[in-house]
């Protein structure tokens, strides 16, 4: 763990403040891990983050999450404690080895963190990834605190090596992102165990894969028994008219809004403990399950012919506060006056200098349709840029702009725009199947070099890796120009993100070429390459045309009527005055301390360049 | 220990304020007193200089780590329109904390909505208001990053649980050795203006 952590500890006999996703990690850390992957996904990130602080543990960002789980799985086999964590659309991306794995078995426990997001924070959808646990037919463990997700951590390796099956431990965001105080304890070491050659348990050919789906069902018929005596999971009996069914957040939820009502905590949900619901239902005179998303636990309670209500009050999008459930279960309002209305919204923006700015900033004034994708740019999405039409999935930008411009004009074709890490993600087959299949599209990829959005993790794109620092390597590992040749793409052009002449004539005509294009837009991610290029300030040539607005920077404002750049967000990217079509922004050298090397050109912007 | 009422407090501000290190220090300061302490806040697009809260609770034993609607002692508003946004969170009987500070949203910058005019007076309306002019103060001082310190300072008036002392150690190891002297000047500039104000019967 952190320096800071250790030193709190100290401070209060042994115990720790840790978010779930940094309990997570110390669980499996005590429980032995050897190898961590995970691919950077709110709000799952942290978990690899923390555990690279963990000298015993072999970490890394693998290019996504099917990538991540087979690694683990391949130490697993090995004969190490193996995690792979990943936020729940990663789970989708995965789940061709999860369902075979949980054939397979282990050989090392292996764990599977899936960050589910109730709320939709930071994600495209609400999946429910309980279901996962379900279909492909292994174990589930939901811990509602910080402490839990240490010691739940623990008994799923535990589990997983008894069992001979993978283990899911699933959070949700207000776990992931909730401190809350620990006791940690200390590392286990297992001996490795031996690897022997078991063709018949690892490789799934039908002859083999069919011995062990019997096999498969005899393991989660004893997990079965295991969940309705696991002693993690809980009656707590108070008031007998009402008891509630409920398990991770919602438990906590449960007990702050219905105080007085009894609990049936389910710890471990999937196999579900049936005879312990069974049990609980017979004492309470009503049974209600609070549970976020979808009707999970209500259709397995249902199933077992008990009367139960659950969604009939309760919705299955968003998250379930305490408020909310307060509100729609004893139907009692805050004591407060609702919210203030008619407040402007802020959306986030670009960040002031982001080298995706002015692509967008083309795009949109052109009215290309753009196949967009994920990361920060999915803001391009929102005014002022209105230059995405649509996001999907990782990777989706190519494949889904090659099946539009199928059947579109050459003037209305779709150009896809996707960033380095999505790229090497699951952008790389779109480039393949493009060129293979006689595809017409131009990909635009916003090469930051680094994944951004998630809090600047790197990636092959990027000079570093976990544990280390940006510039760490000369050049990248994975040469996006080189690769996209190597794949059959001939017109493949790199072109600096803040030059706009320069990314104009680049994009201009290739949408319509009539072949594959890729065109890179290199420029850092401002939020990782710190310098500055000297702030820039409005003149009075200024006639308020509000073309700068249509950037949507941070750093553009109103003041006392007038445009105005913010100096202290100013990075002197120089877009704005590259757009402004009275070239009234100009550098505010005298408030630059190192304006004697512009001048000398070191640290020259493209929009001195262009003029 | 264990029968201590939970204390909820309501962060409120704007991408890049360093809402997140601010609630961070009450939350050690809270967990090292001695009591269960929970800390929520929102990642990922939010950094992005959209709304950013966080929330911080203790006391004997902490269930959820999510304020209630109407439940929480402090709204702590680094910006005036994020207070505002956040105004039902506080307990008609708590105490809203505000940094006289505005930043326009995109939408008034495009001139497509209008800043509220009258923040301290609508927010007065859910609970007793005390504004801090912490830009201002930290504008004066030589860098407008420090206004946290000053709102910080304002907020240790009114949790008699910490000492100045406390405050003084868990702000010493979070905070850069080289900003320190003054972030504590800021500080104590803060929690000064709060006491002063509560003896005035200002923040009533």
């Amino acid at each position: 763990m952190t320096e800071a952590t250790e030193n709190m500890s100290d401070k209060r006999k042994g115990l720790m403040f840790l978010s779930g996703n940094e309990a997570v990690a110390r669980g499996a850390w005590e429980a032995g891990v050897k190898v961590a992957t995970s691919y950077p996904g709110t709000p799952a990130t942290e978990i690899l983050e923390a555990l690279g602080g963990y000298p015993e543990v072999d970490c890394e960002w693998s290019v996504n999450e099917k990538v991540a789980l087979e690694v683990a799985a391949g130490a697993s086999m090995a004969g190490v404690r193996a995690l792979a964590s990943m936020k729940q659309v990663g789970v989708n991306v995965a789940a061709d080895p999860l369902f075979s794995t949980a054939y397979t078995g282990v050989n090392g426990g292996l764990v599977i963190v899936t960050a589910d997001e109730p709320g939709l924070h930071s994600s495209q959808n609400e999946q429910d990834n309980r279901y996962y646990a379900k279909a492909a037919e292994i174990p589930m463990l939901e811990p509602t605190d910080s402490q839990e997700c240490l010691e739940f951590v623990k008994i799923a390796f535990d589990i997983s090596e008894q069992y001979d099956i993978p283990v899911f431990v699933r959070l949700t965001t207000r776990i992931c992102h909730s401190k809350s105080v620990v006791r940690p304890g200390k590392r286990f070491e297992p001996t490795r165990k031996q690897y022997v050659k078991q063709a018949r348990k690892f490789s799934m050919v039908p002859s083999n894969a069919v011995q062990r789906h019997f096999d498969l069902e005899r393991r989660l018929t004893r997990l079965e028994a295991l969940a309705n005596t696991f002693e993690h999971n809980a009656h707590e009996m108070r008031s007998l008219e009402v008891g509630v069914v409920t398990s991770g957040i919602s438990y906590r939820n449960v007990r702050e809004a219905l105080p007085d009502f009894s609990v049936c905590k389910i710890a471990m949900t999937w196999p579900f403990p049936g005879q312990f619901v069974r049990n609980f239902a017979s004492q309470v005179k009503k049974l209600y399950v609070v549970e976020e998303n979808m009707p999970f636990l209500e259709e397995e309670i249902a199933a077992l012919g008990i009367p139960v209500e659950g969604k009939q009050q309760l919705l299955r999008v968003g998250e379930l506060s305490a408020t909310t459930l307060r509100r729609r279960i004893l139907h009692v309002s805050p004591g407060q006056k609702g919210p203030v209305e008619g407040l402007p919204p802020r959306p986030p923006q670009f960040c002031p200098g982001c080298s995706h700015r002015g692509i967008f900033y083309m795009l949109g004034k052109k009215k290309f349709v753009v196949s967009g994708d994920i990361g920060c740019y999915g803001l391009a999405s929102l005014p002022p840029y209105n230059a995405m039409d649509s996001l999907i999935c990782m990777g989706a930008s190519i494949t889904m702009a090659h099946g539009f411009n199928k059947v579109s004009d050459p003037n209305d074709r779709a150009v896809a725009v996707i960033g380095d890490s999505t790229f090497v993600h699951s952008g790389l087959t779109g480039i393949a199947n493009l060129v293979y299949n006689g595809g017409v599209t131009a990909v635009i990829v916003l090469d930051n070099g680094v994944t951004a959005m998630t809090g600047h993790q790197p990636n092959p794109a990027s000079t570093w890796k976990l544990g280390g620092k940006p510039g760490d390597m000369p050049k990248p590992t994975l040469d996006i120009e080189a690769v996209c040749r190597a794949m059959g793409v001939e017109d493949v052009t790199v072109v600096d993100a803040y030059d706009m002449a320069a990314v104009d004539r680049a994009i201009e005509g290739r949408k319509s070429s009539g072949r594959p294009a890729v065109i890179i837009v290199r420029g850092p991610c401002t939020m990782v390459d710190r310098r500055r290029r000297g702030a820039y300030m409005v003149s009075g040539d200024c006639v308020r045309c509000r073309t700068c607005f249509k950037l949507g920077c941070p750093a553009i404002s109103v003041e006392e009527d007038a445009v105005a750049i913010l100096e202290f967000l100013c990075t002197g990217c120089g877009i704005c005055a590259q757009v402004c079509p009275k070239k009234a922004i100009r550098k505010a050298c005298d408030s630059f301390p190192d304006k004697g090397k512009a001048a000398a050109g070191e640290d020259e912007s493209p929009a001195d360049k262009v003029k | 220990m264990k029968d201590r009422p939970v204390i909820n407090i309501f962060f409120a501000g704007v991408g890049g304020q360093g809402i997140i290190l601010a609630s961070d220090i009450v939350a050690e300061l809270a967990f090292r007193a001695g009591f269960d302490v929970k800390k929520n806040e929102i990642h990922g697009l939010s950094q992005r200089g959209g709304s950013v809260t966080s929330q911080v609770r203790y006391g004997g034993k902490v269930q959820t780590p999510v304020i209630m609607e109407g439940d929480a002692h402090f709204l702590v508003g680094l910006e005036m329109l994020e207070a505002l946004r956040w105004a039902h969170m506080v307990r008609p009987d708590g105490r809203i904390i505000l940094n006289r500070h505005r930043i326009l949203p995109a939408p008034a910058v495009l001139g497509e909505a209008e800043y509220p005019a009258d923040a301290a007076e609508t927010l007065a309306e859910y609970a007793a208001t005390l504004v801090v002019p912490a830009f201002e103060t930290a504008s004066e001082m030589g860098d407008v990053r420090m206004a946290n310190s000053v709102l910080l300072g304002a907020l240790s008036a009114f949790l008699p649980d910490f000492s100045a002392d406390d405050w003084t150690a868990v702000l010493s190891e979070n905070l850069k050795p080289g900003t320190l002297r003054a972030n504590l000047e800021a500080f104590d500039r803060g929690r000064k203006f709060a006491s002063d104000a509560a003896d005035k019967g200002k923040a009533v």
